[in-house]
């Protein structure tokens, strides 16, 4: 990521440069003045036009330059707000033993999510319902799924469209953490989510 | 007395006039053991505890010894008949040419002894009885070239299976096998715990069951999600999928259906569809819980399965439609309380069911007609029974040795064994009589 930014400043600092010294050799060229030639010196025209082309294509290297380089700003800036809210959207909801219900913290996390949702319609969810190993394995896929259903419909109620959220579980099946202790279970007892993003780009919300 | 024969014989055997026979002449010993019970006695009640005492007789020919241990192992797995060891003095001494050493089985207690004889097809088999030094049965099996060994075994499982129902009056569980979930495949075990092998090849699949021919399964698999019917040795062919969860699958009684759970977001239901497949139809209404491991009563009327309705789960029982619908355990209030896993006896007396109990969970039984409560075992964490056809035995998941194997439990004596080693396993189900 900071690697990344450090490359993009670079292009930006070496387009810069190269545009300046661009423009340093421009500026002493004479434009050829049209005036002496006549009308029958076909020669003095051609070169004219050539200069002219010539001074055109510079300003016009000039011009992209400067576009490319505040793109690249505006790219670093939007490639850093891509991992920020993909980020927060991955984020893993924890849940109590044998409940499906959504702690405080839970519910705060999916407003946040449910926020990028909104200000990114293309964005979709895989939501996969996960459970600790201390139950039956088949009332463990249940339960998973029971748990995935909770996030998708909660939202949903904040307005995500259904559409856009899948729910899966696999019960028992991979758990987070190994150990049989209260932490593992507790780290295992979790929604996960797959972030579908075709477009790749991802706006902040407006808060 | 002849009377009180011809009803033992009517009441406890099958119409296999051979075995008939042959109880009929091992008679006395029952009755007389019958004459030592206390108490009030009604009618002729077949008395568990007199297992009859039965020597399997050295085998000649190469692979003797594996034919007379692998028969002889099944007999004593059985739990009915209680299999008497000779030493190396008594094993050279047992047979006086084709026929027994009568005084010398009978001083070793036995009541019958078990000849069998290597022949070109096959096998052939003779059983005598001790008391009255005669031939009780006669039987001739063909086998395949021990090379194959499943179908190999197989033949000798059976001939275990008709010995065991010659001897008891019972048909025996040798020639049955174990699915179970290993390793993100669905495996096959032989009921003496040999020839283990994985049966499928789709990914991530759980909760294997049988179709009552013994000749396909179901599992569900829960990526992708759905339900999925596979003749053994065949293809899977999916009868159910879509979005959210498919889980454990269960053949109706009669083999033409399945009935699985299923459900997106609100809750998992029991559903049903046909074995061929089509659209599925909710049978359960669970209004938002979870509802799962369904297990049908014998006669296929009845449906037992875990629900969460109540806040925790618990076993129910409804119609095969989904109507009248009971809670089978005793509601038990109490944070912890966690019935699960239950499995429908094939007699149709019992529904066997994990239970949370201190923290770990034990198996249990609990009793269709007064709803008595039997825990089964104390010693780890034990899961997930399945009843072997007998409805005497059970195969279940147990830690008791440290990692997730099987075990078979005998319910009558409590004596248990182990049917798995190796790669943990889990999600048992005990296969019908397999078809000779």
């Amino acid at each position: 990521m900071t690697a990344r930014t450090t490359a993009l400043s670079l292009v930006v600092i070496l387009s810069m440069a190269t545009s300046a010294g661009c423009r340093r050799r421009v500026e002493p060229t004479p434009v050829p003045d049209p005036a002496p030639s006549t009308v029958g010196d076909a020669r003095g025209v051609a070169d004219a036009a050539a200069a002219e082309a010539r001074a055109r294509r510079q300003a016009d290297s000039i011009a992209a330059a400067n576009r490319a380089a505040a793109a690249s700003a505006n790219t670093a800036d939007a490639q850093r707000a891509v991992a920020e809210l993909t980020a927060v959207l991955q984020q893993r909801v924890f849940f109590d033993y044998d409940r499906d219900n959504l702690r405080d913290e839970a519910a705060s996390l999916l407003d946040a999510k449910a926020a990028i949702l909104l200000a990114n319609p293309a964005v979709t969810l895989t939501i996969t319902g996960h459970t600790d190993e201390r139950g039956t394995a088949e009332y463990n896929l249940a339960l998973g799924q029971r748990r995935a259903a909770q996030v998708k419909r909660y939202l949903m109620a904040k307005g995500v469209s259904d559409r856009r959220l899948s729910t899966q579980s696999l019960g028992d099946s991979e758990p987070a953490a190994s150990g049989t202790d209260d932490g593992a279970y507790q780290q295992n007892r979790r929604a996960e989510f797959g972030v579908g993003n075709a477009g790749g780009a991802l706006v902040r919300p407006r808060s | 007395m002849s009377s009180a024969l011809a009803r033992f014989t009517r009441a406890t055997l099958p119409s296999r006039r051979l075995c008939m026979l042959f109880v009929a002449a091992l008679a006395p010993v029952a009755l007389a053991a019958q004459d030592t019970t206390r108490g009030v006695r009604i009618g002729l009640a077949y008395d568990a505890g007199s297992k009859p005492g039965v020597v399997v007789l050295p085998v000649a020919g190469p692979l003797g010894d594996s034919v007379r241990a692998i028969v002889a192992r099944d007999l004593d797995f059985s739990d009915r008949i209680n299999v008497i060891a000779l030493d190396p003095a008594s094993a050279g001494a047992a047979q006086r040419g084709d026929l027994p050493n009568w005084a010398l089985l009978a001083r070793l207690g036995a009541s019958g002894a078990v000849q069998l004889t290597a022949t070109p097809a096959g096998f052939h088999l003779a059983v005598f009885n001790v008391a009255t030094r005669q031939t009780a049965l006669v039987r001739d099996y063909l086998a395949p070239p021990s090379t194959d060994t499943r179908g190999w075994r197989g033949v000798l499982h059976g001939i275990a299976d008709d010995l065991e129902e010659s001897f008891t009056g019972t048909r025996g569980i040798a020639r049955t096998r174990v699915l179970f979930e290993r390793g993100r495949r669905i495996w096959m075990v032989d009921s003496d715990g040999e020839g283990a092998m994985p049966v499928s090849e789709l990914a991530t699949p759980a909760s294997p069951a049988w179709h009552p021919s013994g000749r396909s399964i179901a599992y569900s698999t829960y990526v992708p999600s759905q339900v999925v019917v596979q003749e053994l040795g065949g293809r899977p062919r999916v009868v159910a999928s879509g979005p959210g969860v498919y889980i454990s699958p269960a053949f109706t009684p009669d083999g033409e259906g399945v009935v699985y759970a299923h459900g997106v977001d609100n809750g998992v239901d029991l559903h049903a569809v046909s074995a061929a497949g089509g659209e599925g139809r909710r049978l359960s209404v669970g209004r938002g819980s979870d509802n799962v491991s369904p297990s049908f009563s014998p006669d296929g009327r009845r449906i037992a399965f875990m629900s969460g309705r109540s806040g925790h789960p618990e076993i129910y029982t409804m119609d095969a439609d989904g109507t009248n619908v009971d809670l089978l355990t005793p509601l038990d209030l109490g944070e912890s309380a966690y019935r699960a896993a239950p499995d429908w006896s094939p007699d149709g007396r019992l529904v066997a069911f994990q239970s949370r109990i201190a923290g770990s969970f034990q198996l249990m039984t609990v009793n269709l007609r007064d709803r008595s409560l039997r825990q089964l075992t104390s010693e780890g964490r034990n899961e997930d029974p399945t009843w072997a056809p007998d409805a005497r035995h059970v195969a279940f998941v147990s830690t008791r040795t440290g990692s997730r194997q099987l075990w078979v439990l005998d319910v009558e004596s409590g004596r248990a064994r182990q049917l798995t080693r190796g790669q943990p396993v889990r999600l048992p189900a005990w296969s019908p009589r397999l078809a000779r």
